[in-house]
């Protein structure tokens, strides 16, 4: 087999967070190899448990959770319990890597904030999440992600002019928080390789935010006169000129990447757009030529559109569905599906990693543990390395 | 500790956004990332302007994506070159490309060439949609990717035609997934001592940025999405999830309880079970939106903020940027080069720092992007 190993095999995450940013991180590493501990409140455990998208649950627990906490484990203990904490600590002196993304403060009052954790275990990387940095007015307000996305400035870039805020309708400051966690806590993991020394790895959500808008803010930052707006029709992205967008046709939409507006005007036969084609009026021109595109297109199927564009190199695809995405060649080829087994005998198909590695896909293999699914085994693995510990000290 | 990757060197073929995105990220974290490019031309990204903004000859988002990172010019298509890009990649640890299929194999770089070469490499590679199947020789580009991937129809509302996310979500997801497969084989070569390659696509990101909806989608007897009729910002999520207009601004409101939230905001039609509020939902949203119109911005945070129920106001660019929040975190990092006009005068670039920090401190090297071939001569000498 040409796979030798997954990549984080015999790492062990503990993973105190809750909802997404930090869970979706966790997730991460688990597609990577690593084992992944859920720390979880013996009553009701992460609260993600219990927010539902639509109304889909599977045995008992909502969509939402199963796809960010499969192939994880769960241990529940009483961070605030003193006895319980031995348990945890007995955890933290094994662990690679520990995750949080409580409020500021919470982590200090149970006394597992990075210097406490790094006192058991010098080794470790800790990974914090927090909303908006642990300085600042807003440091103590909710890190939720359509917060973090109307004071990020960032429902301003997507839709038309007139639109007034849109939010993006996937929670984008969640994921990339948690994607930027998972780079800094990996460098952080290489790092230790060779200096035996563990790192404390922080990012806020605002933080991750402003990176995800590097190339607006860096226009503003660098040159305060200029205004980034959405163009007034057909807006797709503040920054770039001419056609750039989906466009309605007679049977659907198409969408039009950064072709010439000369190729665009002779390929779908568009006269109107001639006097566009001079490509320094791109981006002051775009309203006008997307409105003559926007009126020009519907008059074919997107099908029609594709023919005379494609041939020629223009960039350009069909804007398509979940339905016509999944049932698309160019989707099942990417073989992107996976089928966990659930307790009860049903199963729950989910995404994978988007990641490949030596020709292969990470695939996982288990479906979102129950509340403290595994607290007994991990129990046992507890008492029977104290006593491993014990000995040794003793021989 | 140093800057976690010290020691490391990147090769970066790549281009544009995806590939270097993941190079800058890279270079953050401490590595020494050499951009391998055509003479005379380079990154095709030097060339591509966003609002027409250049900086010393190359466009300020070729500035924004390629701070501190080093230029080698070198002809692909040139023995001589390719033998020395060969000897660069003896002594590299990662290389990235993000050509067409086919473009690697062509000059022998692809990963079986370049493992000949070095079998310790890691070998990062970004396509658009994968190595088989129709679309694999399409462009691979942003919007191009999110059309494909049925992410228009979750943002915006119910009437309004699919909406793309106004920033090239799919690039840098991808560019972030890159960085994460190199940094976990990284880590496997010092355990392993094996090298790995990393292949990442725009559209398997698009998926995983999806991934929530998607599996509730699957799991449902494909019941589509739909987006609400109003103030929709998650297809998914009840009432009142969204941003709505007050009588001077907007508002943003999170979820909470049905009982406190039509308490905080005085809605007798709020206090609705939790099932209604998604059956109901755009009922309950046309409902509220009327009602939030009634007031201001302020005096509905100030009835929720009292109920700890989660809101905010809704900023711009103006007003984030003179923020003391914005301030706090010390975003903006001036970045230096020598001018490439021939007189060496400093030119500077302000641009955002890397968003992680690490033991407490920011990592904000000042090194600006480089002009085409900057290092070609002393790296030239280094390999002597």
């Amino acid at each position: 087999m040409s796979f030798p190993s997954k990549p984080l095999d015999g790492c062990l995450v503990l993973d105190f967070s809750q909802y997404l940013s930090g869970p979706s991180a966790a997730l991460r590493l688990a597609d990577l190899g690593a084992r992944v501990i859920k720390i979880e409140r013996p009553d009701g455990g992460d609260d993600c448990r219990k927010l539902y998208l639509s109304d889909c649950t599977i045995e008992g627990e909502s969509t939402l959770f199963h796809a960010i906490n499969r192939d994880k484990e769960s241990f529940c203990a009483d961070l605030k319990d003193a006895a319980q904490r031995q348990n945890i600590h007995a955890l933290i002196r094994k662990a690679d890597v520990i995750i949080s993304n409580f409020r500021p403060g919470v982590m200090d009052r149970l006394e597992l904030n990075y210097d406490s954790v790094k006192a058991i275990n010098p080794r470790i990387v800790y990974g914090e999440i927090t909303g908006y940095g642990k300085e600042g007015p807003w440091k103590n307000r909710p890190g939720q992600d359509l917060l973090l996305q109307a004071l990020s400035g960032i429902t301003w870039l997507s839709g038309s002019a007139n639109d007034g805020p849109v939010a993006m309708g996937v929670p984008v400051a969640d994921i990339f928080t948690g994607a930027l966690l998972v780079q800094g806590i990996l460098a952080a993991l290489f790092a230790r390789e060779l200096s035996g020394e563990g790192a404390y790895v922080e990012i806020s959500m605002l933080e991750a935010m402003l990176d995800f808008q590097f190339e607006p803010l860096t226009i503003l930052l660098h040159d305060p006169s200029q205004k980034i707006e959405r163009a007034k029709v057909n807006g797709a992205h503040t920054l770039v000129a001419g056609a750039y967008g989906f466009y309605r046709t007679s049977d659907g939409y198409i969408a039009l990447s950064m072709g010439q507006i000369k190729d665009l005007a002779r390929l779908l036969d568009c006269p109107a757009l001639l006097p566009y084609t001079n490509p320094s009026i791109a981006y002051s021109e775009r309203d006008a030529i997307k409105a003559i595109l926007a009126d020009h297109l519907p008059t074919q199927p997107t099908a029609y559109w594709l023919s005379k564009l494609e041939p020629e190199d223009i960039w350009c695809a069909e804007v398509l569905n979940w339905d016509q995405l999944l049932d698309h060649q160019g989707f099942i080829q990417l073989d992107m599906l996976q089928s966990l087994p659930m307790q009860k005998g049903t199963e729950i198909i989910t995404s994978r990693c988007p990641i490949r590695i030596d020709d292969e896909r990470l695939w996982g293999s288990k479906p979102a543990p129950k509340l403290g699914q595994n607290q007994a085994a991990i129990q046992n693995e507890i008492n029977n390395n104290g006593a491993y510990n014990e000995r040794e000290q003793n021989a | 500790m140093l800057l976690p990757l010290k020691g490391i060197t990147v090769l970066e073929f790549s281009q544009y956004l995806a590939g270097p995105y993941a190079g800058l990220r890279l270079a953050d974290l401490g590595a020494r990332v050499i951009k391998i490019e055509r003479p005379g031309s380079g990154d095709a990204c030097r060339k591509l302007t966003t609002k027409d903004l250049t900086v010393d000859g190359d466009s300020l988002l070729f500035h924004t994506i390629n701070r501190n990172k080093e230029s080698f010019c070198a002809n692909l298509k040139d023995s001589e070159d390719l033998a020395t890009v060969r000897k660069l990649i003896q002594k590299a640890d990662v290389l990235t490309h993000n050509f067409r299929p086919g473009v690697m194999e062509k000059i022998g770089l692809d990963y079986q060439g370049v493992q000949s070469i070095n079998p310790r490499i890691i070998y990062g590679e970004v396509s658009g949609y994968g190595d088989k199947g129709p679309w694999a020789h399409k462009p691979g580009q942003d919007l191009l990717a999110q059309a494909v991937s049925g992410i228009g129809w979750l943002s915006g509302n119910k009437n309004q035609d699919p909406v793309p996310l106004g920033l090239a979500i799919a690039d840098m997801l991808c560019g972030t997934h890159l960085a994460q497969g190199i940094l976990s084989a990284l880590i496997r070569r010092k355990k392993k001592n094996i090298g790995a390659k990393v292949q990442v696509s725009l559209l398997e990101s698009m998926i995983d940025l999806q991934f929530e909806g998607l599996t509730t989608y699957l799991n449902n007897g494909r019941q589509m999405p739909s987006r609400s009729e109003i103030a929709n910002a998650h297809a998914l999520l009840g009432a009142p999830y969204g941003i709505y207009q007050t009588r001077d601004h907007w508002i943003a409101i999170s979820m909470g309880e049905p009982g406190q939230l039509s308490e905080a905001l005085a809605l007798p039609e709020l206090n609705v079970s939790i099932s209604e509020a998604f059956v109901k939902r755009d009922q309950i949203k046309k409902k509220l939106a009327e009602h939030l119109k009634t007031n201001t911005t302020a005096h509905w945070l100030e009835r929720m903020n009292s109920h700890h129920l989660w809101a905010s106001e809704v900023l711009n660019y103006d007003q984030l940027l003179q923020h003391p929040a914005f301030k706090a975190l010390s975003i903006p990092l001036t970045v230096s080069r020598e001018s490439n006009n021939g007189t060496g005068n400093p030119v500077n670039v302000t641009t955002t720092r890397c968003p992680i920090r690490i033991n407490g401190r920011t990592l904000s090297s000042p090194r600006a992007a480089p002009t085409l071939g900057a290092d070609t001569a002393s790296i030239l000498e280094e390999l002597q």
